[in-house]
């Protein structure tokens, strides 16, 4: 085993227990933490079995096996910014509502405390 | 009649208190049943303060939500105490008070949803500039090939919407640059819209909502916004 594989074995279970804990203590939600995982896991995967970058390129026809962790990484990236903001979208809709009805209900104490 | 006034206020401290009084002047010398309620959307200034010392209903917004946000805090306001009517009038002084009684006139002769007060159709008054007069004339034309709707002045802040209306807008209704987008909302969804002629003028203190950077995205988003609009509420109503 060299020394770099080493290194990113290591990083990659730190990690898997960062997300972990993260996951424990309750501030990273489910629905996020599985794509954490499923990513820590892959990463994990791929430094434990060397070979498995040029097997993988070899199986989709890639020549430069570097090009597969750019395009999946890429690729996964942009995904994973679409899910962001299609919450964002959904979570300001959300603020929206409720800062509307503070105002409102704000008014309505303001009117009864008045009569 | 009920009348519900919504004034949305962003900064506006130096207008405001004129905007509301000459509202409340007119309901006087009109015999109107109006009510004035004035939306601060969380103005970082002295409007709040300005505002709370005003004989009006206030809706003070914890964040700012924008012009559209805004609105519909006050649109929901009007339908949830059963207003009958609900006119839109800027917090700046853009648009004089007097000219509230053309568009209650055009409701009660054309029986009409909404009314908007046009800039454009007997050409007196502020006109705005060349630049964005280019873009309303675009607007203009993009409602008249999708809802066949003639709205010379598309932009305008200056309404009057029916409880009908209200309840259209309580429910949806656009977050950023409003108007335009609003127009197809209301046509979409058989409601009647004509517009009436009024006078405007020029804003009487704080700045616009609209720099010269932000028209360019203004366009994309307006344009957009009216597509999207016309899609969605064809197939609901499909």
């Amino acid at each position: 085993m060299e020394k770099i594989q080493i290194i990113a074995i290591l990083i990659s279970l730190l990690f898997l227990c960062y997300i972990g804990w993260l996951i424990v203590k309750g501030r990273l939600r489910e629905e996020y933490a599985i794509i954490w995982i499923l990513c820590t896991l892959i990463l994990v995967v791929f430094s434990f079995w060397r070979n498995g970058l040029d097997v993988m390129s070899q199986l989709l026809g890639i020549i430069a096996p570097p090009n597969l962790v750019f395009t999946g990484a890429i690729f996964a990236i942009l995904i994973y910014l679409l899910h962001l903001s299609i919450t964002v979208s959904r979570l300001q809709e959300q603020n929206k509502t409720l800062a509307q009805d503070i105002a409102l209900l704000k008014q309505k104490l303001k009117a009864r405390d008045g009569k | 009649m009920k009348i519900a006034a919504v004034v949305p206020a962003f900064n506006e401290e130096k207008a405001i208190a004129g905007v509301v009084s000459d509202l409340q002047q007119v309901a006087v010398q009109n015999a109107l049943s109006l009510d004035v309620i004035v939306v601060n959307d969380c103005s970082t200034d002295r409007t709040q303060e300005v505002v709370s010392g005003l004989n009006c209903i206030a809706l003070h917004l914890p964040v700012n939500l924008g012009i559209g946000g805004a609105m519909q805090t006050g649109f929901r306001y009007a339908w949830e105490q059963g207003y009958d009517l609900a006119l839109q009038v800027d917090g700046d002084g853009q648009h004089p008070a007097e000219e509230i009684v053309k568009l209650l006139a055009a409701q009660r002769e054309r029986h009409l949803d909404v009314v908007i007060g046009s800039r454009f159709l007997e050409k007196k008054g502020f006109q705005s500039s060349g630049m964005r007069r280019t873009g309303i004339g675009y607007f203009r034309k993009l409602n008249r090939l999708l809802c066949g709707l003639d709205i010379t002045d598309s932009t305008s802040g200056f309404r009057l919407l029916s409880r009908r209306a209200l309840e259209l807008v309580s429910e949806y209704y656009p977050d950023e640059y409003p108007e335009p987008e609003a127009i197809i909302l209301f046509a979409e969804n058989d409601l009647s819209v004509g517009e009436t002629p009024v006078t405007m003028r020029d804003r009487q203190g704080g700045r616009s909502s609209i720099g010269p950077f932000a028209s360019v995205y203004y366009m994309w988003k307006v344009t957009l916004g009216i597509l999207f609009t016309f899609i969605r509420v064809k197939n609901k109503v499909r």
